[in-house]
């Protein structure tokens, strides 16, 4: 069954990974801007960054029939620094025309700061120009509730973005409720030990009847796992899921979003 | 969007009992180990040992709780981000 995978950090991955996913019946890929692993020097190494993912990897994807596209942002992780982050975000307008680019992300808090959030508003108020879809990123392990509750009241004061058009990435059975009852789109992320398990997943999936949610890998230079969409499919094939509710999943819901955004076609 | 089709019904308890069975033999495990180690007063392992206690209730909603239990409970920024990455347990 063909699938989307609407969050993978490819500039991390192997041209071996692009070839398994294909294998799996990926079909496109999204690529949200984010952290490397490591903190960047100056808003040149994200300029670099920003020409990867909106002219490198696309070329890289197509080479196994997968269309690529990406999300533009500094993420919190790098946030705290506000200069650098000011530096970045006046590169956006240059790129955001640039045919794969869907949007604003994966923007959001790590740490939950008086920084992180300063900029994440920044962000907001970019995406609100330009009227882009937002790709939200929410802080890990023990920050994700506190910093869940923080980027919905600060979403609020951006009137003009509406919940629709917003995706709030990472939701747990903590914080999904919270996400959906607002009427944002939610995202799974299925991630070796600190996000979610595939059946973990599949629970909340079943909790909220599968309305407005994505699953996605995340793959990026950490441990995870490329192909842990599909793997996911499998998961709910043995539960019981029909094929028809299985493809709103991995197929239509990621398209039904993204596909807010003209650019995103498939 | 279409209705909501529920899944057919599978045997849960099949699919699922081994590998929870070995996940909580792990666990505890895990906990001998740091006992016998002097390191059980580390907050980890006792924001594990408060998540225990979650899982003999009656409400469907564990998972939930222990997420909740191991969670920053505030609801302010903090004035700087002074780490990176986060430990999974907050520490009062």
């Amino acid at each position: 069954m063909n699938y989307i995978e609407p969050h993978g950090h490819m500039v991390s991955r192997t041209t071996d990974c692009y070839e398994r996913m294909a294998l799996a019946g990926c079909q496109a890929i999204c690529e949200p801007a984010f952290w490397a692993g490591f903190d960047r020097a100056s808003a040149d190494g994200f300029h670099d960054y920003f020409r990867q993912i909106t002219e490198y990897e696309p070329k890289r994807a197509a080479k196994f029939g997968i269309k690529h596209f990406c999300w533009l942002c500094i993420n919190p992780k790098e946030a705290e620094d506000l200069k650098l982050a000011e530096d970045v975000i006046a590169l956006i307008p240059q790129f955001i025309d640039k045919p794969g680019v869907l949007g604003i992300g994966e923007i959001g808090l790590n740490k939950n700061s008086r920084n992180e959030l300063a900029i994440f508003e920044r962000h907001l108020q970019v995406a609100q120009d330009y009227d882009q879809l937002v790709l939200i990123h929410t802080p890990h392990l023990e920050d994700k509730l506190k910093g869940t509750h923080l980027i919905v009241q600060a979403l609020k004061n951006f009137s003009k973005i509406k919940p629709e058009r917003v995706i709030i990435d990472h939701v747990e059975e903590h914080t999904i409720d919270h996400v959906l009852d607002h009427g944002f789109w939610a995202g799974i992320t299925l991630y070796p030990e600190s996000k979610c398990t595939p059946h973990r997943a599949i629970d909340m999936l079943e909790h909220r009847h599968a309305e407005r949610i994505w699953m996605n890998s995340a793959c990026d230079w950490g441990v995870s796992d490329p192909l842990a969409v599909p793997k996911t499919m499998q998961a709910m094939r043995i539960r019981g899921w029909t094929p028809e509710m299985i493809q709103r999943v991995a197929w239509d819901n990621p398209r039904a979003f993204m596909g807010q955004c003209p650019k995103f076609s498939i | 969007m279409p209705d909501w089709t529920p899944p057919t019904s599978v045997n849960l308890v099949d699919l699922g009992f081994m590998d929870s069975r070995s996940k909580l033999i792990d666990l505890a495990a895990f906990l001998d180990r740091v006992q016998k180690a002097g390191q059980d007063g580390d907050f980890r392992v006792q924001a594990l040992k408060n998540a225990l206690t979650l899982l003999s209730q009656d409400k469907p909603q564990r998972a939930k709780d222990v997420l909740l239990s191991f969670s920053d409970p505030s609801t302010e920024p903090i004035a700087k981000a002074t780490m990176q990455g986060a430990i999974g347990a907050h520490k009062a």
